[in-house]
């Protein structure tokens, strides 16, 4: 028994010892897994960042020439300073002052999501991009016309041939570039990440009251470090016949209603919220899970006792010191990367 | 499977599609053909994905052709991309079977596995075979219109596009379709170095609107990855048949 013991105790340290050696190996100082993070789930072995392809995914992601019009870039929904998300609009914009039907969410730990959109529809963020390029109440160009652009432009033939020695630009290759762009905005230096690392920063009394609660009522779908499960659910919104959300994927009535769980990284930041951008401030957020959520098909059974809705019980208290919680988890050396910016 | 015998020097074969509509050879926007519930209709656009192609033998043995060159998309529009040129085994084929469609694995790999008629970028216009928002292709895309007694006046446009290959998480609506044709009746393919035979093959598109259900332009004008997109794929499940071998 207890050499038995002694065997899973050696496994399990050559199992930690690996995972540490996996994630140096991805470490580099344009990307490195933070100490308090999993391993992503990016494969990184069929795109490494390197500096060149970094940079050019950089240049594309805040290039119009992705757009039908010349004028929209990705980072024209995507902001920095509002953790790459549209600050104060409630949809998507695009060409021709078109709107889309949701929220633009923000970008951040993309490394570590393996499906995309808010209805996930997109299992590989080499894909992703494809789907604001081509829609046509966002970029709305289309894949041959970019390539041609790119190709016959003065600077990229000579960026992507530095980045992966290729002559041609081809899908791959665009898809690749942002990519490494996107992989490489890791948001981990908040102060609740510098408390958990225990870089000598600490919560406050209210702050310290407020992860409680977080992780009585929320850490479930949001959790820890990633602030999301990366799953799927119906959090009590009104139901609109025109977003049916998972459903419009997967054609499974289980599906109806439900939403990606978002991450809750850099929260303060990303107003307005939920998949429809239909609710404005954080305290409305935090009312919707206390008094307004609705009994609606697919509700969550987190939210259910005995058939029954069961909106979250929080006290006044409770409510404000949450939110003194989630603004720990705002990331200002994030959105002030130089690294990150339009250069 | 692989090929059974990989010494055996490999010869030409062709496979040949003709698109035709209750037995007419379509027509891009001239052509005029009548459907199950008797309406009629023009074609503006006909394309579709065969492959994974395994040719098999009167003796049984079963060549696949490699996978990464089994990939095909058949455009009405353009008459080179309906005859698949292929090198086999030499022998006597009795069987040809493929998919209609882009199997599901295929459907998830990466870009770098994407190539050709494969590549999302490979499409121009409403030629596109690419589902971005539902990642996936689509297989099967057929658009027209109806045809009025006014000639004059275009009738209801209709639109087909069926793809979704079962899902990533859990089983979902999986479209793919195994056709598998014996060409026993019709004339055996005898691939010898020196010879080029031709399986010719007709698909009848107009047998997505019969079969198990019945689909009019007037209730489903426009299908794209919904539930009815089943029902069309198990009509046009039916919908080819070998028509002869040219030896």
């Amino acid at each position: 028994m207890q050499n038995q013991l002694k065997v899973i105790g050696i496994l399990l340290f050559i199992v930690t010892l690996l995972t540490a050696a996996t994630n140096k190996l991805l470490d580099n100082y344009l990307f490195k897994v933070p100490a308090n993070f999993p391993k992503p789930s990016y494969a990184f072995t069929n795109n490494p960042i390197t500096k060149e392809g970094f940079e050019l995914g950089r240049k594309l992601f805040y290039d119009p020439i992705l757009s039908s019009d010349n004028i929209i870039s990705c980072g024209f929904c995507h902001n920095q300073p509002a953790a790459f998300t549209h600050h104060g609009h409630d949809l998507s914009h695009g060409i021709e002052d078109r709107l889309g039907k949701r929220n633009a969410p923000p970008i951040q730990n993309l490394a570590w999501t393996n499906r995309f959109m808010w209805d996930g529809g997109v299992f590989d963020l080499d894909l992703q991009p494809i789907v604001p390029i081509t829609s046509p109440d966002e970029m709305g160009e289309t894949l041959p016309s970019v390539l041609k652009k790119l190709n016959a432009s003065k600077d990229y033939p000579i960026l992507f041939k530095n980045a992966f020695g290729v002559s041609t630009i081809t899908t791959d290759y665009l898809m690749k570039a942002l990519s490494q762009f996107m992989n490489g905005l890791v948001s981990s230096n908040s102060k609740y990440d510098q408390v958990i690392r225990q870089e000598g920063a600490v919560f406050t009394e209210e702050e310290a009251a407020g992860y409680k609660v977080f992780k009585s009522y929320c850490a479930s779908c949001h959790q820890e470090p990633l602030f999301t499960n990366n799953q799927f659910a119906n959090n009590g919104m009104p139901m609109n016949q025109n977003d049916l959300g998972r459903y419009e994927i997967t054609l499974l009535q289980e599906d109806k209603y439900l939403f990606k769980i978002p991450s809750l990284r850099n929260i303060m930041l990303t107003a307005p919220y939920m998949h429809d951008g239909s609710i404005n401030s954080i305290d409305d957020v935090i009312q919707h899970y206390r008094l307004n959520m609705q009994t609606t098909t697919n509700l969550d059974n987190r939210f259910l006792k005995n058939g029954q809705i069961e909106r979250v019980p929080l006290s006044d208290v409770e409510a404000k010191n949450l939110k003194h919680f989630l603004q720990t988890l705002t990331d200002t050396i994030f959105i002030h990367n130089p690294m990150f910016s339009e250069q | 499977m692989q090929s059974t015998d990989a010494v055996k020097t490999l010869a030409p074969i062709n496979i040949q599609f003709q698109n035709i509509a209750n037995e007419l050879p379509v027509e891009l926007n001239t052509g005029k053909y009548t459907n199950a519930s008797r309406e009629n209709f023009s074609i503006s656009l006909l394309q579709y994905f065969v492959s994974n192609i395994e040719l098999i033998s009167a003796d049984g043995k079963v060549y696949t052709v490699p996978q990464d060159s089994s990939y095909f998309l058949i455009k009405q529009a353009n008459p080179q991309t309906q005859t698949i040129q292929l090198n086999v085994p030499e022998g006597r084929y009795a069987k040809i079977k493929f998919v209609l469609g882009i199997d599901s694995i295929r459907n998830t790999k990466p870009l770098s596995q994407r190539t050709g008629v494969l590549d999302p970028s490979s499409y121009e216009g409403a030629e596109n075979m690419y589902w971005s928002w539902n990642s996936g292709y689509i297989f099967f895309k057929m658009e027209g219109n109806k045809v009025t007694d006014n000639s004059s006046v275009a009738g209801k446009k209709f639109r087909y596009h069926i793809g979704l290959f079962g899902g990533m998480d859990k089983p979902t609506l999986n479209n793919i379709k195994l056709i598998e044709l014996d060409l026993t009746k019709k004339g055996l393919a005898k691939v010898r170095s020196g010879s080029k035979p031709t399986i010719v093959c007709s698909a009848d598109v107009a047998k997505m609107f019969t079969g198990n259900s019945t689909i009019t332009i007037d209730q489903f004008g426009t299908v794209m990855g919904g539930p009815t997109s089943a029902l069309i794929a198990n009509n046009y499940h039916q919908m080819f048949k070998h028509q002869a071998t040219i030896n």
